[in-house]
């Protein structure tokens, strides 16, 4: 079970990664889309957790782009902003419940991840 | 309280509190007066004026008319007196001629010949002969004037000297008032004799009698100096002087008015000609004026009832126009203010949403450090068993989840501002906004409950503006209050099936005059606490735009209760809910 976390905030990434691991998922992580995708040029994942607000490239688009290379690949969204029109366009994406607001709890996450793979 | 105060419209009390856009674009007083007298001048002035001017010609109509029916009147009986005294003075001139000097000396003769007068003309009374010397030889009657000498009075010297002479009515020797016509008979070379008869005043009297003078008149005779020649229902008694002045001459019949004590009469008069009598009518022009009068009292009634009633529908109109202008004013001022609010809280929204993305960021980056730390803890057992480092990682995590929980609740009431209707519990709307204000009331010793009733359905309605309605009015509510005290929050259903949220607090209470006005924008009763008199008028706003109510109970020094109704499901926008809406 394989999963990429990207998140334009490094600290954040490596950290969740490392949790995740200690939790037995192997987590490998990317602080921006184009690093995202050249990782799937050599690896495969199971599930991504994206950020929904980063720079260039957002999660959204960067979603499409993951799902037209991987198409079985599941994707869970979060973010630390909660607009209106992000929420809308996310939970639109995913659905409502794959999609979390910062600050996480890593048994959240590690639940959802699991429960977004068996579906 | 006053019927004034009960009355008056809302407008006439409006004071503008603000200047620039927010003020009002009228004067409203001004407007309403302005249009009361401008319609009251032009519908009123040409009433008034054909009223008066009808009023005057009518009068002088009326008054044309007694004059001419007294003139009239006059003419009529000037013609009689003149004929009764002429036919007279003919009958005695003929008598003259048909009868010789030596004929007219036989008392017999002469007797019948006053047979005959009387008979046929009526009205004489005695006849004698007088000669040139004045004294009378021949003499039939009922008084003894037989050898009577008439050389000094005056109608003898007037007779010598004229040939006919009709007296005035006086006494003479018989002292009983009559008239004397006499005429002049020559015998050639300068002798003469006179043929005298006396007419019966009564008679003459009786011609006067007879006449319809109306409107309580008098008609009567006067010599040339007033005294009375025959009896006047006015003045006193016949041989007396008339109290009013005697008329200037005239050839024709005058009419004229005059005031005797205090009265006006109407005057008709006429000299008779050949004869000192002056024939006048006199009536009572109040008398005459009676009908008139009457008609007056209506016409002026029918103006007072015209203008009354024109008064009205002018003071109607006008402040029903000026009551819409005000409230059309208000409305346009109340959407300014509600357009400001809206911009005010969309920029208040975007602002809190990118600080909560700011804060976030680092706090999820401290909770996943923290998280990695109790992790390695508890995964390698190297400090599983020292609580003192444990407890103070577990800290860390609790505060981020402090601190994620207020930015969560920004970025839920940003994420409102433009939303649209959806299921909401009221009860969880009011706990979210109480999640703000709950750490000031602690600080305040300020208690707060929440009794919300088990059958209170989810209504449709806009998250976002419930949220900004109930945090106005629960800031208000602290806002009253000073330390300690206690904030009520009930919901109910209510019987015609609408939700009643009502919050009550046992602050400072609102006196009774700010109460009419206080849903009004820029009235601020929280004076010197920085109110800036907008929340309740905004918050009047958005329940009508849900389509609801609100209405406010206070009693100063115990406490102030506002009570919204909102309806289960909202009205589509663009509907007018003040008017659909069965909560209201």
């Amino acid at each position: 079970m394989k999963v990429l976390l990207v998140d334009d905030e490094k600290e954040l990434v490596t950290t969740l990664a490392e949790r995740l691991a200690l939790r037995g998922l192997e987590a490998q992580w990317a602080t921006s889309a184009e690093e995202a995708l050249s990782r799937l040029q050599t690896e495969s994942f199971d599930i991504a957790v994206l950020d929904v607000k980063m720079p260039k490239v957002d999660g959204l688009l960067l979603k499409k782009q993951m799902q037209a290379k991987c198409p079985a690949m599941k994707f869970i969204f979060v973010t630390g902003h909660g607009s209106s029109q992000d929420f809308e366009a996310g939970a639109l994406e995913v659905g409502s419940d794959y999609y979390l607001v910062k600050p996480l709890k890593i048994d959240d996450l590690v639940a959802k991840i699991k429960e977004a793979l068996q579906r | 309280m006053t019927i004034w105060t009960k009355m008056k419209p809302a407008f006439w009390d409006h004071e503008d509190v603000a200047a620039g856009p927010h003020k009002h674009l009228f004067n409203f007083r001004r407007i309403w007066r302005m249009s009361v007298i401008l319609t009251a001048g032009v519908a009123l002035a040409p009433l008034v004026f054909m009223t008066l001017v009808d009023y005057n010609v009518s009068q002088q109509a009326i008054e044309a008319d007694i004059y001419y029916q007294t003139a009239r009147l006059v003419s009529n009986t000037r013609r009689n007196i003149t004929f009764f005294l002429a036919e007279r003075r003919s009958a005695l001139s003929f008598i003259d001629k048909d009868n010789a000097y030596s004929a007219l000396g036989n008392p017999l003769r002469l007797a019948a010949l006053l047979d005959n007068l009387k008979k046929g003309f009526g009205g004489f009374t005695d006849i004698g002969v007088i000669n040139q010397n004045g004294l009378q030889h021949t003499y039939v009657g009922p008084y003894q004037l037989t050898g009577v000498n008439y050389s000094d009075q005056e109608w003898f010297k007037e007779v010598v000297s004229s040939g006919t002479h009709i007296s005035e009515v006086f006494l003479g020797f018989r002292q009983q008032p009559h008239l004397v016509i006499a005429v002049k008979h020559d015998l050639g070379g300068g002798s003469f004799y006179i043929l005298r008869a006396s007419i019966d005043t009564q008679q003459f009297n009786q011609v006067l009698a007879e006449v319809e003078v109306g409107g309580k008149g008098d008609i009567f005779l006067v010599n040339r100096e007033g005294v009375l020649q025959t009896p006047s229902r006015f003045f006193s008694n016949i041989l007396q002087p008339m109290a009013l002045r005697v008329p200037e001459f005239s050839e024709k019949t005058t009419v004229l008015e005059v005031n005797f004590q205090k009265e006006p009469l109407i005057v008709g008069y006429a000299y008779i000609q050949d004869t000192p009598f002056i024939l006048m009518a006199v009536k009572k022009k109040n008398e005459l004026m009676k009908d008139w009068t009457e008609t007056r009292i209506k016409l002026i009634g029918f103006l007072a009832v015209s203008i009354t009633s024109i008064l009205l529908v002018i003071l109607w109109v006008s402040t029903y126009l000026v009551k819409q202008i005000y409230v059309a004013d208000h409305k346009r001022v109340m959407t300014l203010h509600q357009v400001e609010y809206a911009n005010k809280m969309a920029s208040l929204g975007r602002l809190s949403a990118g600080v909560a993305h700011e804060i976030n960021n680092p706090l999820a980056i401290i909770n996943e450090k923290a998280g990695l730390i109790k992790d390695l803890f508890t995964l390698k057992r190297d400090y599983s068993d020292d609580p003192k480092l444990m407890g103070l990682v577990d800290a860390i995590v609790y505060s981020v989840e402090r601190c994620s929980k207020i930015t969560k609740r920004l970025l839920s009431f940003a994420r409102h501002v433009d939303s649209k209707p959806q299921l909401v519990d009221i009860a969880e709307v009011i706990n979210e906004v109480l999640g703000f204000i709950v750490k000031e009331a602690e600080y305040r010793s300020i208690t707060i409950q929440v009794d919300a009733a088990s059958d209170v359905p989810t209504i449709e309605s806009d998250r976002g503006r419930l949220q900004e309605i109930f945090l106005n009015l629960i800031n208000n509510s602290l806002a009253a209050m000073n330390t300690s005290g206690s904030l009520t929050i009930t919901i109910r259903r209510t019987k015609e099936g609408c939700i009643r949220a009502s919050v009550a607090d046992t602050g400072c209470g609102i006196p009774e005059a700010d109460l009419k006005r206080i849903f009004e924008p820029l009235s601020s009763i929280k004076t010197g606490k920085g109110g800036t008199g907008l929340g309740l008028s905004i918050t009047y706003g958005l329940i009508q735009e849900l389509g609801g109510s609100i209405s406010v109970q206070s009693e100063v020094g115990k406490g102030t209760e506002f009570t919204v109704r909102l309806p289960v499901k909202m009205k589509p926008s663009g509907e007018n809910n003040n008017e659909s809406t069965t909560c209201g």
